[in-house]
């Protein structure tokens, strides 16, 4: 068992024949993934990585019978082509590209408000379901099947967690990165439900950021809903007020989004929080083994 | 992306949001010259710069002839001003507005921005004007009111006067008002902006409404639709190295410690500085040098890093993951040879053909020490940085 994706998942890719939908679809295929095919405008009835293309998402579903894509259309584009998987029925809608206006993703959250999809990033590495499905830009090698869920706002620092979860011999249920901007599709609450309700899942390491509260929000859902033992570590603790850092929705505004503050609620709701990122994995692993 | 106040009223304008009327100037001759055509007998002198609390810190002024004009503005074109939030190393004034005093009855409040948990622009407005908005949300809350945007409706006219009423203001003022908060609505979607504020929204004695003061910050994403507000950039307000950084396509922040940090990935990148401080030192830097790190991009990081002249150790930590760990190796000796890197530098690889990379480093004769882990990295660059004091 998972989250959101596994072996039967029928994935496409937006943005199929470019060079990054190229280059981590190449990836996702070898990694397993069942990848049934891609869009790209124009160039419907190609054939590419030995499946097929198609000019529309519509297309394809129909094609296909895919349930779940992975988007790398360049940024001025990405509303567009999350907003038509949406129409077309797409149930997992996972956008890997970075530096989608914060305005464009304002009106597409409003858009999918009561939509049957679900939207992971955008400006994340993805979702994988180690051994089964692999959509997002992820080294796949550092993963291993277990049963530790990871939630995480970062790239880098998510392959940092999953590194130790697989080191300390645990592996992982699903990890999602949900991305670095302010607005995103699904966010640490929702992805706590998930694990919550995935039998698969043990215990759930989120990795969480300055900016926004977001990761107030979980403590409070940790707090009232979550059984299964949560570790959490924030990044940004030494980080200026007002700055952006890096991410787009890394950055503290009025006071509110520090680092010392989203450890303080993760703590008074009973998380394991480590204040060093190198203590994730050894953390969680005590943890399940209590 | 910030605007100046100047760049920001003429915006202001377009949308049909009043302002005083004013002149730009860049040397004294212009300051008096501004003076002149726009009549009268006395003007404010306002010195543009990315900074708010200009008034306390001497950068507006008012004068009361033309001569006086360019006697303020030859004081404050060429020098820094150094505000309560310009950092202290302040910033230059290189552009002035001069512009006809405001008579002020009342002075409010309004700003609009993105709301990322409700995920609408959201508008402010407090009957405290002048003062930090910040200031007023954590000492008296309830002096703000806040209506949100819902972006399939837009902003809609019972919105404005529920903030016009509750401002008090009479009927004839709050239709004037809600003609503002549309302007102010359709700049901020045609601007793509983060941020509008008017501060303060002044009431003059005869009822009418003028925006005294106006900044604008633009979403840096959306600034490849802006061509012509990408041009109003003014990199003199910016930190050098992070300008420097922005031309390289890096993300680099400055920050007052003295251990240099280069990370691929921004959630990395900041684990590490926390890291840094966590085993008792202190980062230089917020450095990221994105996933596609290649071996020039590392050396024009190491090259930001060494430009800070208070860096005296440098901590390198990549988790390679698409990108090859023995790459990055080869980009770090390449670096370390060409940037002639004299202060320690403790390298930490993790992922992809880690090993091979760090037996590369280990071969190349290279003072660089290598790390086994994040706390193993962290306390070697903790311990060199502190061998080399400042």
């Amino acid at each position: 068992m998972s989250v959101l994706v596994d072996k039967n998942t029928r994935v496409i890719c937006q943005g199929f024949t470019g060079k990054q939908g190229t280059f981590h679809s190449e990836q996702s295929l070898a990694y397993g993934t069942n990848l049934v095919g891609g869009v790209t405008p124009g160039k419907g009835g190609q054939v590419h990585l030995d499946r097929p293309v198609f000019d529309t998402v519509h297309d394809a579903v129909a094609g296909t019978g895919a349930d779940a894509t992975m988007i790398y259309v360049p940024a001025p584009f990405a509303a567009d082509a999350i907003l038509e998987a949406a129409d077309a029925g797409i149930r997992v809608i996972v956008c890997i590209t970075e530096g989608i206006p914060v305005l464009d993703m304002l009106r597409v959250k409003a858009a999918l408000a009561g939509s049957r999809s679900v939207l992971v990033g955008p400006n994340c590495p993805g979702v994988i379901t180690p051994g089964e499905c692999k959509i997002g830009i992820m080294p796949g090698n550092i993963h291993a099947p277990g049963s530790v869920g990871i939630v995480s706002r970062s790239g880098t620092l998510t392959y940092e967690a999953v590194f130790q979860i697989t080191q300390a011999g645990l592996g992982q249920s699903t990890c999602i990165g949900i991305g670095g901007d302010p607005i995103q599709g699904l966010d640490f609450r929702a992805c706590l439900a998930l694990f919550e309700q995935d039998p698969a899942t043990q215990g759930v390491i989120m990795v969480g950021e300055i900016g926004g509260t977001a990761e107030e929000d979980a403590a409070e859902y940790i707090r009232s809903h979550m059984t299964k033992p949560v570790v959490a570590y924030i990044a940004g603790v030494t980080a200026p007020a007002g700055k952006r850092m890096g991410h787009a929705g890394a950055i503290i505004t009025g006071g509110k989004g520090t680092a010392t503050g989203k450890f303080a609620a993760l703590e008074q709701a009973g998380v394991a929080i480590v204040r060093s990122p190198a203590q994730m994995g050894a953390r969680m692993a005590e943890m399940l083994a209590a | 992306m910030n605007l100046h106040e100047y760049q920001s009223k003429r915006l202001f304008e377009r949308h049909g949001i009043p302002v005083p009327r004013g002149l730009v100037a860049n040397t004294p001759e212009q300051a008096a010259q501004a003076a002149v055509g726009l009549g009268g007998g006395r003007w404010v002198v306002k010195a543009q710069v990315h900074a708010g609390g200009r008034g306390k810190a001497g950068g507006v002024v008012l004068v009361d002839s033309p001569e006086r004009a360019a006697t303020e503005a030859a004081r404050l074109l060429g020098s820094r001003l150094y505000t309560r939030q310009s950092g202290p190393d302040g910033l230059p004034v290189e552009t002035l507005l001069i512009e006809e005093p405001t008579a002020i009855a009342r002075e409010l409040y309004l700003g609009a921005l993105v709301d990322r948990e409700a995920r609408q622009v959201v508008f402010m407005a407090s009957a405290a004007g002048g003062m930090d908005i910040e200031e007023v949300a954590s000492v008296s809350p309830e002096r703000i009111l806040v209506t949100r945007v819902h972006p399939a409706v837009g902003l809609q006219p019972f919105q404005c006067r529920r903030i016009g009423f509750g401002l008090g203001l009479d009927p004839k003022q709050v239709k004037s008002l809600q003609g503002l908060m549309e302007g102010l609505y359709r700049l901020f979607l045609d601007c793509d902006a983060s941020l509008v504020e008017v501060n303060p929204l002044v009431v003059t004695p005869t009822g009418e409404l003028v925006a005294l003061d106006a900044k604008i910050n633009i979403d840096d994403n959306a600034l490849y639709r802006h061509p012509e507000l990408t041009a109003l950039r003014d990199a003199s307000q910016e930190d050098p190295r992070e300008a420097e950084a922005r031309a390289h396509e890096l993300n680099y922040i400055s920050l007052d410690g003295n251990i240099g940090c280069m990370v691929n990935g921004a959630g990395l990148a900041m684990a590490t500085m926390d890291l840094v401080q966590l085993h008792g030192g202190a980062p230089a830097n917020f450095l990221d040098v994105g996933g596609g790190a290649t071996a020039e991009r590392v050396a024009e990081a190491f090259k930001l890093i060494l430009s800070d002249p208070k860096v005296t150790a440098v901590l390198v930590n990549i988790f390679g993951g698409i990108v090859r760990c023995d790459l990055i190796a080869e980009g770090i000796i390449q670096a370390v040879r060409e940037v002639h890197v004299a202060v320690p530098v403790v390298v930490r690889l993790e992922g992809t053909n880690a090993a091979r990379g760090l037996d590369m480093l280990a071969a190349s004769g290279l003072a660089v020490a290598t790390a086994a882990n994040l706390g193993e990295a962290a306390d070697k660059v903790v311990a060199a940085a502190a061998a080399r004091p400042v």
